[in-house]
């Protein structure tokens, strides 16, 4: 495909829209095609959720151009799914009906809703199976463990079949096991029915495991200073981690990233 | 309420009259100064008829005011939560507006509508809408950051979020605040009435004590508490049924 999916064209963006507000990125550029498996790591405060907000048109770049799908991103794309660190599930819905939520919003699901509940029922019980949660789909929110809720806060994201889907550090908050589970169960559904994903992670290994793509960003304000391809052969699974050219690949970013700081912090950056 | 607690209301209020009793007894307090509980229990069984006449009048009227309020309250409350140019406008004169004694816009409702019931009704409602206002609108003003963000990129209007997130979310403090509005409610007519009507608790504890008829005063007191009791029972019951995710489930929480 010579045409990018998600086309960063010089990005800068200021929060407050004065002038001279510091930047929260500068000069940002990326192009992710259809389909693409991008991880964005960076230290804390960089950008990254930002930049995450600035494709899916919450807010606007101060500076440049964002493109999707060939077009100028200029408010809330409605082809998105997202999901974060904490999972905001509805406390009042039970699981199943926090997954139907995008379907009651999203055209053309929305004015189906009330013909097809069962047959999309049906298929958020699917998706809830597919991530383990199967049996677990009346329960409430509340019910459920700090890692379920993450999985149904997957499932919310992935239920209307977004075209984009931003993750923005969602297994930051689980234990190893948990999180590593999970890398299995995003990475077979993205198998499945290959979406392009934007995962935020502060987890290098994280980032090798599922990627296609790793970028690497300053201090802030956030700047792409690397873009680092992984050649690793799929389905990756837990061998994978134990494979020399996985680690060596952990082990190559992690000195270009202390590099890249050593240097950044040179230049007065504070 | 777990069940060991079950007596618990009652033993105390027991207690409270069994105390009061005594005391009065014990330190020979006059009936025109404080009469004993058991006076005004007689009384309020002598005058049981008027007492009945007058409590329907002051329920209706404090339910009247009560509904206006919810009404108002809920409308104010999501004007104030969902915009937050309408908050910053309204809040200083809603501040403004509890700060003022209702007591004090009797005389001037009674200017505008005579004596009576109206008046009674609208105190009611005056004194009660603002807690209904401030929970409505705390309610839909909380959404976090990361669920807006979620149903923003879902292309979700604004009526969207507030029917999908924004209203459940301020159930559970909607209904606190009904439970609180009642009661005030109560504050609000008998008020009233007792400046300014000749029906209704407020104008027959106020006639009684013209009468220097102590024990009748204090079994309207007794009857307007029980009435406030008994409102707010009824919207707890609601409260907790309604809203059983805001307490995880679990009843006494
Ligand atoms: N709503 C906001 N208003 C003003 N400044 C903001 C706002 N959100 C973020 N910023 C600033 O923009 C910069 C980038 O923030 P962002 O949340 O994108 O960082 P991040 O890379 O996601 O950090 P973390 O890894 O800690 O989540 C930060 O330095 C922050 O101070
Ligand atoms: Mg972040």
């Amino acid at each position: 495909m010579s045409v990018a999916f998600v086309d960063l064209d010089h990005v800068k963006l200021r929060y407050g829209g004065n002038a001279d507000a510091p930047l929260a990125l500068d000069e940002t550029s990326m192009k992710i095609d259809k389909g693409e498996f991008v991880a964005v790591v960076g230290p804390s405060g960089c950008g990254k959720s930002s930049l995450l907000k600035l494709v899916s048109g919450l807010m606007p770049p101060s500076e440049g151009n964002v493109i999707v799908n060939d077009r100028e991103v200029s408010g809330p794309l409605k082809i998105v799914g997202m999901a974060f660190q904490n999972p905001t599930l509805l406390p009042w819905r039970t699981t199943l009906d926090n997954v139907l939520l995008p379907l009651e919003i999203v055209e053309p699901y929305r004015g189906r809703m009330r013909g097809e509940r069962k047959a999309f029922e049906e298929k958020a019980m699917q998706l809830l199976a597919k991530v383990g949660l199967g049996g677990f789909e009346r329960k409430f929110p509340w019910e459920l463990s700090g890692g379920m809720q993450q999985r149904a806060s997957l499932c919310r994201s992935l239920i209307h079949e977004p075209d984009l889907l931003m993750l923005d550090e969602p297994f930051g908050a689980l234990d190893a096991f948990t999180r590593e589970e999970l890398w299995d169960i995003l990475q077979g559904l993205w198998m499945e029915r290959p979406f392009t994903v934007i995962l935020v992670t502060h987890d290098l290994r994280e980032a090798v495991y599922l990627a296609d793509t790793i970028y690497v960003m300053s201090n802030r304000p956030g700047k792409i200073l690397l873009r680092q391809q992984n050649p690793l052969p799929r389905p990756r699974d837990q061998e994978t981690t134990f494979r020399q050219d996985f680690i060596d690949l952990v082990h190559a970013l992690k000195n270009q990233i202390r590099v890249v700081r050593s240097t950044s912090s040179e230049g007065g950056q504070s | 309420m777990s069940r060991r607690f079950q007596y618990s209301p009652w033993v105390a209020s027991i207690g409270l009259f069994v105390v009061w009793e005594i005391l009065v007894r014990g330190l020979n307090v006059p009936s025109y100064v404080l009469p004993t509980p058991s006076a005004s229990f007689v009384a309020a069984w002598v005058f049981r008829d008027a007492i009945w006449m007058h409590a329907v009048q002051t329920l209706l009227t404090t339910l009247g005011g009560f509904a206006i309020a919810v009404v108002f309250g809920v409308v104010l409350g999501s004007l104030v939560g969902s915009s937050r140019a309408i908050y910053s406008a309204a809040n200083p004169i809603l501040i403004g507006f509890n700060s003022v004694p209702k007591v004090a816009l009797v005389p001037i409702l009674v200017m505008w509508f005579g004596i009576g019931t109206v008046p009674a009704v609208l105190t009611a409602f005056l004194i009660s809408f603002f807690p209904i206002v401030v929970n409505v609108a705390t309610g839909l003003a909380t959404l976090e950051p990361e669920l807006r963000d979620v149903l923003r990129s879902l292309g979700a209007s604004r009526l969207d979020v507030l029917l999908k997130v924004g209203f459940p979310r301020s159930l559970p403090f909607f209904f606190a605040s009904l439970k609180v509005a009642v009661t005030l409610a109560f504050v609000g007519s008998v008020m009233s009435e007792t400046v300014a009507s000749n029906v209704g608790m407020g104008y027959l504890m106020m006639s009684a004590s013209s009468k220097f008829n102590m024990p009748l005063v204090f079994a309207g007191l007794l009857v307007i508490a029980a009435m406030g009791v008994a409102m707010y029972g009824v919207f707890s019951a609601i409260e907790l049924r309604s809203t059983r995710w805001a307490t995880r489930g679990s009843p006494t929480a």
